[in-house]
């Protein structure tokens, strides 16, 4: 009941959640994962019965239905861990710009690696995904740099009003400039297509080989910086005041969110939303203590990612409606909640 | 108050007034040119092309007469392109300074709050899904760009309309209507890709009268009761409660001067698809040009107007590749975009 009730009721009383809730919290988090990932690998556009699904798991691939659970699982696992990434990055980034609204899409973020991508491709020969992935974690790295830098300039440092401009409008800008190289190059345009829509359905271990050892890289340096982030959501005066280095761990834990959604973006396309819902809802279970929220972000980041695939798969059968597709739907009538219920000075 | 002061150094008082005869005649002066500018550019596209027609022919034809090779190629290819050319640009600019003006932020341009993208969704669900002829993918997408221009504004009612709600509500809808349109071209086939593509980027190729001619009777109509709203919304700048102080009906302003700015957007966007950055780009080139003070919906327009028949020249001839004219606004308009924004930030606060 108390947690029904806490909603209401100011911030100050979400900061303390007793360690009992916390970890019934996690563990309803971890079992929901559980659910959606045996629900990815077993519902598709083709049905298959259970038994086939627990043979394909133990290594057979036999008849077609096997052969079909058995392509479903790495793209199970890529959901999962990009998910993860995403939810981590955007509970970072809503950290250190301490902005409700911080969310690769929004923030220009994902457009910035979609740029890159497409430049290099274009230009550069750009094949493999190795190459992907440096060039995608460049772009988001170069634009998030920038839209923070310009949001953050004038009166006011970065409020959530002009960093989302800053980010639109430079996605406005970027969106065009892709235009203008995918539009001559009837080659390559299809495929970009597809990749600029983000989806996970194309994955294989090879290609999730080449981007996790970013992923992990990304995944450490975040959560190392979990305690930081709580020393800069006092304020940075508070914070340097506590003994922390404000630029240094500000600038740290931007790397580690700029290294996440850059190699998921190269794996998966860029996928926004899922980076804003989730420390939001996050927040209402584990409360404001990152070394908390952090964790409980990245698992609750794989379900929804798994979850709106499996969505994606069910709602347009026999086709497919991409997870990019799915997020952006659940997540924008999110983000207009959310803008609604702040006060109007807090924006 | 000033009265005494007035008074006691009237050389003060004429200064003031002086000053602003001064700024006014400038005003005057710099939208002159720019219409002189605009007419320049339109003899320009009109005569030049792939071969070119000395001006009495161009005249002949503009006046009904029969020439020769100039009647087919200026009066039924080169004519309405460069009317809509003007008539698009004319009714973004001014539409964007509207929104640019109302919400007090330079930044907040059609583009970006999401009535851009609600009309481009539209067009590619009409075009690829519905398989709709031209007519009604045009009058479908009008209807988007209202309803979604409505809802928008409803999100953001919570005891008023505010500037900074508004903006963030329409850049979250314009996200999720952009997915819907990218997904439904991923499904789209080649031949609909074409045809689709022209809503997404903007584009002016095989433009004929019966395009030209709603866009065109929309500002007709529109433009007067933008107009007429100017000094409304002039008061509307210095914030709500001032605005109301000073006699404004602020709802009903800002109502009537939504529908209209919209309907121009809309209609434009039918006729040519959102031409990128153009509505954003207006107001603040036209400020800067004309300078405080005053409307800026005249300048804006003419501006808009010579960025689009300039970019389509552009785009048609200075290029290997035939770019549309969206994309040539898009790619020149990225630069502007962002020192505008370092400016505006820098200096905190509206156009």
């Amino acid at each position: 009941m108390t947690t029904v009730d806490t909603r209401h009721l100011p911030d100050a009383a979400l900061v303390r959640r007793p360690a009992r809730v916390r970890l019934l919290w996690l563990l309803v988090t971890l079992l929901a994962l559980a659910a959606v990932s045996v629900l990815s690998v077993a519902v598709g556009s083709r049905t298959v019965a259970w038994s086939d699904v627990w043979s394909a798991l133990g290594g057979a691939d036999g008849s077609l239905e096997q052969a079909a659970v058995t392509k479903r699982i790495p793209r199970t696992l890529l959901a999962v861990v990009i998910g993860a990434a995403l939810g981590l990055a955007g509970g970072v980034m809503q950290g250190v710009t301490r902005n409700p609204l911080a969310d690769p899409g929004i923030l220009g973020v994902n457009m910035g690696a979609s740029l890159a991508v497409v430049t290099g491709v274009a230009f550069f020969g750009l094949t493999s995904t190795t190459g992907y992935v440096w060039v995608a974690m460049a772009g988001a790295a170069l634009s998030a740099a920038f839209v923070y830098t310009v949001g953050s300039l004038g009166r006011g440092g970065a409020t959530p009003l002009k960093l989302a401009l800053a980010g639109a409008a430079t996605s406005a800008a970027f969106a065009s400039l892709v235009t203008a190289v995918v539009l001559p190059r009837n080659d390559i345009s299809g495929s970009f297509r597809l990749w600029q829509i983000g989806g996970v359905g194309g994955a294989t271990y090879e290609r999730m080989g080449h981007v996790l050892p970013f992923l992990g890289v990304g995944f450490l340096i975040c959560l190392l910086s979990a305690r930081a982030l709580n020393s800069l959501a006092l304020g940075d005066e508070l914070a340097a005041g506590l003994g922390e280095r404000v630029p240094v761990a500000r600038a740290t834990a931007a790397v580690g969110a700029v290294v996440l959604c850059g190699a998921a973006t190269a794996a998966a396309g860029p996928i926004g939303f899922v980076g804003l819902v989730v420390p939001h809802a996050c927040r209402m279970m584990a409360g404001v203590d990152h070394r908390w929220l952090l964790p409980f972000s990245a698992v609750t980041g794989a379900v929804l990612l798994t979850a709106a695939d499996v969505v994606g798969r069910i709602a347009a059968r026999p086709s497919e409606v991409d997870v990019g597709i799915v997020t952006a739907l659940i997540g924008a009538p999110f983000f207009i909640y959310t803008v609604r219920r702040q006060k109007v000075r807090a924006l | 108050m000033s009265a005494p002061a007035a008074v006691a150094r009237p050389s003060a008082l004429r200064e003031v007034t002086r000053g602003r005869v001064r700024n006014a005649s400038r005003r005057r002066l710099t939208a002159l040119a720019l219409a002189v500018l605009v007419v320049a550019a339109f003899a320009v596209t009109l005569m030049a092309g792939q071969t070119f027609y000395p001006p009495r022919d161009v005249v002949q034809v503009v006046l009904g007469e029969q020439v020769p090779g100039a009647s087919f190629t200026v009066g039924r290819l080169r004519l309405p392109r460069a009317v809509l050319a003007v008539t698009a640009g004319f009714s973004f600019g001014m539409a964007g300074v509207t929104f640019q003006t109302m919400l007090r932020n330079p930044l907040a341009s059609p583009d970006v709050i999401g009535i851009s993208a609600g009309a481009s969704a539209a067009a590619a669900v009409a075009i690829v899904t519905l398989s709709l002829d031209e007519t009604q993918v045009s009058v479908l997408a009008v209807v988007a760009a209202l309803v979604v221009a409505l809802l928008v504004y409803v999100l953001a009612f919570r005891d008023g309309v505010v500037g900074t709600r508004l903006i963030l509500i329409g850049i979250g809808i314009s996200a999720m209507l952009d997915s819907i349109t990218s997904y439904v071209l991923s499904r789209a086939a080649e031949w609909d890709l074409q045809e689709a593509t022209r809503w997404l980027t903007g584009s002016l190729n095989g433009v004929g009268w019966d395009r030209t001619v709603p866009a065109l009777v929309a500002l007709a109509v529109l433009a007067p009761v933008l107009l007429a709203q100017g000094r409304n919304l002039s008061a509307l700048q210095l914030g709500d409660d001032t605005a109301s102080a000073l006699g404004v009906r602020v709802e009903r302003t800002r109502v009537t001067v939504i529908l209209a700015a919209v309907g121009l957007i809309a209609f434009a966007t039918a006729a040519a698809g959102p031409i990128a950055f153009v509505a954003f780009l207006s107001g603040p080139i036209a400020a800067r040009l004309v300078g405080a003070g005053g409307s800026l919906l005249v300048p804006a327009g003419l501006v808009g107007a010579l960025l689009v028949l300039v970019a389509d020249f552009a785009g048609q001839f200075a290029f290997d590749t035939r770019y549309p004219v969206g994309v040539v606004t898009g790619v020149l308009g990225a630069p502007y975009l962002v020192y505008l924004i370092v400016r505006t930030h820098r200096a905190g606060g509206s156009i």
